[in-house]
C-alpha cells in the first residue's frame, strides 16, 4: 500500500460539501441557495423585532424583498434595495462568488459585482416560505445537547478539504 | 508508534480486503443507478453480495432479496436485507484491519461479551425514515433530485425532536444537506458512491431502531486526556474526547472517550462551535488547560464509551498528554467494538509519533511513510498544515479509508522560528488563545448570541 491519495469515489469520508466561510450574522441571520432561488432573512436596521425576506431568483434573476408579514419593502423602486443588497454581499461571504454566481447563473464581470449583474426586475415572491426555512434554521439552537455517543459523525469530520 | 509497529501495520495487503471491498464497490454501483431498474451487470453484483453472506444467518433473507429484487418487485424489507448484507461485509472488513492495527501496535483489547439485546419497538417516525430510504435506493443517486430530498425534511425535522432518535436524525440531515447540494445528480461529474452507500446502509440499520446499550458500569479515577476529535456537519458538531482511565480500585489503564455533542448551524463554525459545548465546562477546561480529571461514579459502556456528566468530575493537576501518551500508551488496555459500530471509518486508535520526517503530506518513520490527514485538522484549534509539517512528535489517531492507513493529529510538537510551540485540537475549547483569532473572532460578533437572540424573538412570537 502506498501513501497515494485513494480514489474519491472509493472514500467513506469524501468531501462533499465545503463548510461555509463565517461571517458577521448581526445584519443578515440566514442565508441559503435553495428552492432555485438565492434567498435570506435581513434584520430590520429601525425595528428589531421586524425582519425582511429578500430573495434573487436562479435563471431569471427576478428579485424580491418584503417584511415576514408580506408587506413590500419600500426600498424597492425597480432596483435591488439595500436589504438584497445584504443579502447578496453576505451570500458571497458564506458560499464565495463563485458557488452564488454559479448557483444563479449569473455572468459576472472582472470587477466581481454580483448585484449589478442581476437585472431581472421585481417579482413577488411569498415571504412565508423562506421566513417559516429560517424559524426552521434557529430550531437546531434549541435543541438539547447530548452526551450519548454519536458514531455515524466519524462520517463527517470536522476540517476543510486541501 | 515505533518503526517496526508502522512497517508491521504498512507492509503487504490484509488478506480479503481487497476482494470483500470489490463486492461492496459493486452494490454501491447499484445504488448508484437505482435498485428499481438493475441491468444484468448489476443484478450480478447483487447476487454476488449476496453470496458473500450466504453461510451466514443473513444467508437466505439477502439471497431471497436479491432474486426479489432482480425480478422487479422490491419492498423494504429487501432492503434492508442487503444494507445488511453489505455492513457484515465492511464488519469483516473492519475487524481484520483492527486486528491487523491491534497485532502491530501490541495493543490489547477487550472482547465484546453483552449479550444480544431484544429488538426495539415499532415507531412510526422510523417507519417515515424508512420509507424515504428506501425511494432513495429504488431511485439510485443518479435519479436524485430536490423534490425527493426535500421529502425528508419533516421527517427528519420530527426526528430531531425526539432526542432517543437523535443518532438517526443527524446521519440523515446530513445526508439529505449532502444530496441537495449535489442537485441536480444526474449530471454531476462524480458521485461518492461509496460514502452514501455508507450512510444509507448505516441509516436503513438505524432505522430498524436501535437495541438498548447493555447497562453501564461505573467507574471512578483518574481520566488522563490524550486529544480531541471533532466532528461537524452543517448541523451537528460532536468533540470526541480520547483518554487514559486509571481506574481507582488500581489495574491497567484504560483507553475511554468522552462524546459531547450539539445541534447547530451551518454558519457557527470555527471555534465559535465550543459555545454550544458550554454545558460541560469541566471537560473543556481539562481540553483547553490540559488537566487531568477526576471521576466519580461516571458511567462507562463497554464499547469504552463514558456517558459524559460534567458534575461526576473534577478539574485535577496538569497533565501533559505527550507525557501521558509516552509513557502509559502502549500499556493501556482498549475496549471492544460495539457489533453494530463494525465499519472501517470508526477505527480511531490513539498513538504517539516520534523522531519522523515529515514529506509533504506524509509522516516518515524510519522509510516508513504514513499520509497524515491534513483534511482533517478542525477550524475549532489551532492545528495547521504548516505546524504538522514543522512537527517532531504529534499524538493522533490511526485511521483508514478506502485502503490506505494513514494518522489524523490531534496534538502536534513543532519547531517554529527556533522556538518549540505545542498545539493541541482542544486548546481552544474555552475560547481562542491565538491574539490573531480573538481579534477575527470579535469582528465577527458571538454569533451563537446573534442567532440565539433571533430565536428568541422570532420563534416564540
Amino acid at each position: 500500500m502506498s501513501a497515494d491519495a485513494p480514489a474519491w469515489e472509493q472514500r467513506s469520508t469524501a468531501r462533499v460539501v465545503s463548510p461555509v466561510q463565517p461571517r458577521k450574522l448581526a445584519k443578515v441571520p440566514f442565508v441559503e441557495l435553495a428552492d432555485g432561488r438565492l434567498q435570506g432573512v435581513v434584520s430590520s436596521g429601525s425595528d428589531i423585532g421586524r425582519v425582511y425576506v429578500s430573495s434573487v431568483a436562479a435563471g431569471t434573476h427576478t428579485y424580491d424583498c418584503s417584511t415576514n408579514n408580506n408587506r413590500p419593502c419600500g426600498g424597492l423602486y425597480g432596483a435591488p434595495c439595500k436589504h438584497l443588497r445584504l443579502l447578496v454581499d453576505e451570500a458571497v461571504i458564506q458560499y464565495g462568488l463563485d458557488r452564488v454566481a454559479g448557483y444563479l447563473r449569473a455572468e459576472v464581470g472582472d470587477d466581481g459585482d454580483l448585484i449589478g449583474a442581476l437585472g431581472g426586475g421585481v417579482e413577488r415572491t411569498p415571504a412565508a416560505m423562506v421566513f417559516s426555512r429560517f424559524l426552521r434554521h434557529l430550531t437546531y439552537l434549541e435543541l438539547p445537547g447530548a452526551t450519548t455517543p454519536v458514531p455515524e459523525l466519524h462520517w463527517f469530520p470536522a476540517g476543510v478539504a486541501r | 508508534m515505533l518503526a517496526v509497529q508502522l512497517s508491521a501495520l504498512l507492509d503487504g495487503e490484509t488478506p480479503g480486503v481487497t476482494e470483500t471491498l470489490d463486492l461492496v464497490t459493486g452494490f454501491d454501483d447499484a445504488l448508484t443507478h437505482g435498485l428499481g431498474r438493475l441491468g444484468g451487470d448489476r443484478a450480478a453484483a447483487l447476487a454476488a453480495l449476496a453470496g458473500a453472506v450466504s453461510a451466514s444467518p443473513l444467508g437466505d433473507r439477502a439471497g431471497e432479496a436479491v432474486d426479489k429484487i432482480t425480478a422487479g418487485s422490491v419492498a423494504g424489507d429487501h432492503l434492508t436485507a442487503l444494507a445488511g448484507a453489505r455492513t457484515a461485509l465492511l464488519g469483516a472488513v473492519h475487524d481484520a484491519l483492527l486486528a491487523r492495527l491491534d497485532t502491530a501496535l501490541g495493543r490489547t483489547r477487550a472482547a465484546w461479551e453483552a449479550a444480544a439485546a431484544p429488538a426495539p419497538a415499532a415507531d412510526h417516525l422510523l417507519a417515515a425514515a424508512r420509507s424515504w430510504l428506501h425511494e432513495l435506493a429504488i431511485t439510485g443517486w443518479r435519479g436524485v433530485d430536490h423534490d425527493l430530498v426535500s421529502a425528508s425534511s419533516q421527517t427528519v425535522e420530527a426526528l430531531l425532536a425526539e432526542p432517543r432518535l437523535r443518532r438517526v436524525a443527524v446521519l440523515l440531515d446530513g445526508l439529505a444537506a449532502e444530496l441537495a447540494a449535489c442537485c441536480p445528480i444526474a449530471t454531476a461529474p462524480r458521485v461518492p458512491a461509496r460514502r452514501w452507500a455508507d450512510l444509507w446502509a448505516r441509516a436503513v440499520l438505524l432505522a430498524q431502531g436501535l437495541p438498548a446499550d447493555p447497562d453501564p458500569e461505573q467507574v471512578s479515577g483518574r481520566l488522563l486526556v490524550l486529544g480531541v476529535d471533532v466532528h461537524e456537519h452543517g448541523t451537528a458538531v460532536q468533540a470526541q474526547v480520547h483518554g487514559l482511565l486509571e481506574p481507582a480500585g488500581g489495574g491497567a489503564a484504560r483507553l475511554v472517550r468522552a462524546s459531547v455533542s450539539a445541534a447547530k448551524v451551518d454558519t457557527i463554525t470555527g471555534p465559535a462551535v465550543w459555545r454550544l459545548l458550554q454545558a460541560h465546562p469541566v471537560l473543556l477546561g481539562a481540553l483547553a488547560e490540559h488537566r487531568s480529571l477526576d471521576l466519580t461514579g461516571m458511567p462507562l459502556l463497554a464499547s469504552g464509551d463514558l456517558l459524559w456528566h460534567d458534575d461526576r468530575a473534577a478539574a485535577g493537576e496538569p497533565a501533559d498528554p505527550f507525557a501521558v501518551a509516552r509513557v502509559q500508551l502502549a500499556d493501556a488496555l482498549a475496549p471492544a467494538v460495539t457489533p453494530l459500530d463494525r465499519h472501517p471509518v470508526r477505527i480511531a486508535e490513539p498513538v504517539l509519533l516520534e523522531g519522523y520526517t515529515v514529506d509533504g503530506e506524509a509522516l516518515v518513520l524510519d522509510g516508513h511513510p504514513l499520509a497524515v490527514e491534513l483534511d482533517r485538522l478542525p477550524r475549532c484549534g489551532p492545528l495547521t498544515p504548516e505546524l504538522v509539517a514543522a512537527s517532531t512528535a504529534c499524538i493522533g489517531l490511526v485511521r483508514w479509508d478506502a485502503g490506505r492507513w494513514s494518522v489524523q493529529p490531534l496534538a502536534v510538537q513543532a519547531t517554529v522560528k527556533r522556538k518549540p510551540v505545542t498545539a493541541h485540537a482542544g486548546d481552544w475549547a474555552l475560547g481562542p488563545t491565538d491574539p490573531k483569532v480573538v481579534k477575527a473572532e470579535a469582528k465577527a460578533g458571538d454569533v451563537v448570541a446573534v442567532l440565539r437572540e433571533r430565536a428568541g424573538r422570532l420563534l416564540r412570537k
